[in-house]
């Protein structure tokens, strides 16, 4: 590892591709970005919201209650890739054997799962109103349900190891073991659903889109995309505090607050 | 517990300086051993294969005994059944070896350890899933299914049954020796678990819908290649991160 005092005149024309890598560098520079990505998820939620709740015209045939979309794909959108990167950077730390790594899947678990359950709720908020139902066995509610018990298992793994690198190592073949089981996941489900179609209901599509509702779907998709960077930033630090409360620079940075 | 002759003798040279056994001897006798523990601790097996006789059972006090209904919840309830009775056998795979150290034996011999580990839990499944698939017509008639689905429903836990000991070995594996290891396991495999339920129980219905069938018992062939290729990689990582 690029060693952390390496004074900037001598690293001049040299790229450390590795120093971000440390827990100790990368914990000032989440620190320097987070409110940047606070402020451009919450202009972009703003906006998005202002599109999508005020702008977007009121569908024919859903009336106003399509405007949950507006949330429920953001989120379920973000839950899945969420998943993907969660199990990419877990299978980074494994392979790797970087601490880093494995932290920020561990911080990205609660967020995607948070995404997961807002993209069910909204769902089922959805259902109400336009089949009179809360929840509805529809192929990508379930499949979201799936995903939702897939987070939780990695979570309850890591939350059952006391050592932490145990708990890295071990969430991260779990995550692996799901990344490549959720298209498999995602197809029977679908598959499923086709079969005992018949007289059961669909949770609605959301309607064909004009351009003022795809602007805001866009936007608020980058809104959440931000919101869930900044949350997974701002809790990995607090993992990187604890996971390295024994070292001296924690300690020169606590005993100074 | 484990018997010490049977653990001393696979895998290790019987005298100084021999060479290691061929790959294939110590296959077998991976294979020999579990199956060997288990015959000495017959009831662990019976008793897993009562529960899922047992769970079967309860559905109908459940939900009444209209024919038709039942015949439509059958193969669903006893692919359910077949998954639990698969999940309460996980803690047999690797609990007792891991406590007194045989799983460590295992980790430190010459042959590659992902054949090592499918042996393992093909014993295990030698003794676990195939009493489930040759007890599921019994339950089939139960739920007054045809004969033919009934076949349709034996074959499908013929493909099913290894995979399902595959994925629980991963999961039991990774849960090896944490605190609350059963429920942790459950909730693991559970969802992996999902594809294999949704295609063998949709199988037998296609099968009594009069419906083709083929390509659904092809899905299922596929995900057993897959499992067997894939799965014993993770499985052996899984082992050597529960036992360092």
């Amino acid at each position: 590892m690029t060693p952390a005092t390496t004074a900037p005149s001598e690293a001049a024309g040299r790229i450390h591709w590795f120093r971000y890598a440390a827990p100790q560098q990368f914990y000032p520079l989440a620190g320097k970005v987070l409110p940047c990505l606070w402020g451009l998820s919450a202009l972009l939620a703003v906006a998005g919201l202002y599109v999508g709740l005020v702008l977007a015209p009121t569908d024919f045939q859903q009336g106003d209650s399509y405007r949950i979309i507006f949330i429920h794909v953001p989120a379920a959108w973000m839950s899945m890739l969420i998943y993907v990167v969660m199990a990419f950077w877990a299978g980074l730390g494994l392979v790797l054997n970087t601490r880093l790594s494995s932290m920020f899947a561990t911080a990205l678990a609660p967020t995607g799962a948070l995404m997961t359950f807002i993209a069910l709720w909204t769902g089922s908020l959805w259902g109400k109103p336009t089949w009179g139902t809360w929840w509805v066995w529809d192929a990508r509610l379930t499949s979201e349900l799936l995903l939702l018990f897939l987070y939780l298992g990695f979570m309850a793994l890591q939350a059952a190891s006391d050592d932490p690198r145990r708990a890295d190592r071990a969430g991260a073949v779990v995550a692996l073991v799901g990344v490549v089981n959720v298209p498999i996941i995602y197809f029977s489900v679908q598959w499923w659903n086709t079969l005992h179609q018949g007289s059961t209901i669909n949770l609605t599509r959301a309607p064909s889109m004009a351009t003022v509702m795809l602007w805001g779907l866009l936007l608020m998709v980058f809104a959440f995309w931000a919101y869930s960077i900044a949350a997974a930033l701002h809790r990995v630090r607090s993992i990187i505090l604890e996971r390295e409360k024994g070292t001296e620079w924690v300690a020169r940075l606590t005993e100074t607050q | 517990m484990n018997d010490p002759a049977a653990v001393a003798a696979p895998g290790a040279p019987s005298v100084a300086g021999a060479s290691p056994p061929s790959l294939r001897r110590a296959l077998a006798a991976a294979l020999l051993r579990d199956l060997m523990v288990t015959a000495r601790h017959r009831a662990d097996a019976v008793t897993g294969l009562v529960f899922f006789v047992v769970v079967a059972s309860l559905f109908p006090l459940g939900v009444g005994s209209d024919a038709r209904l039942l015949r439509e919840i059958g193969p669903g309830v006893v692919w359910v059944a077949a998954l639990l009775a698969n999940l309460l056998s996980l803690p047999r795979l690797f609990v007792a070896d891991h406590a007194d150290g045989t799983l460590e034996q295992l980790l430190l011999r010459p042959q590659p350890l992902p054949l090592l580990v499918l042996a393992k839990v093909g014993g295990h499944w030698l003794t676990t899933g195939v009493p489930l698939v040759l007890v599921s017509p019994l339950l089939g008639v139960q739920y007054g299914l045809p004969a033919d689905a009934i076949g349709v429903l034996v074959l499908t836990l013929l493909i099913g049954t290894p995979v399902l000991g595959l994925l629980g070995a991963v999961a039991a594996a990774l849960a090896l020796g944490l605190r609350g290891s059963g429920v942790l396991t459950a909730l693991i495999v559970l969802p992996l678990n999902v594809p294999l339920l949704i295609f063998g129980s949709g199988a037998v219905q296609s099968q009594m819908a009069g419906l083709e069938v083929g390509g659904l018992l092809s899905l299922l062939g596929a995900i057993l290649a897959l499992a067997l290729v894939t799965v014993p990689f993770a499985l052996s990582q899984a082992l050597r991160i529960a036992c360092e």
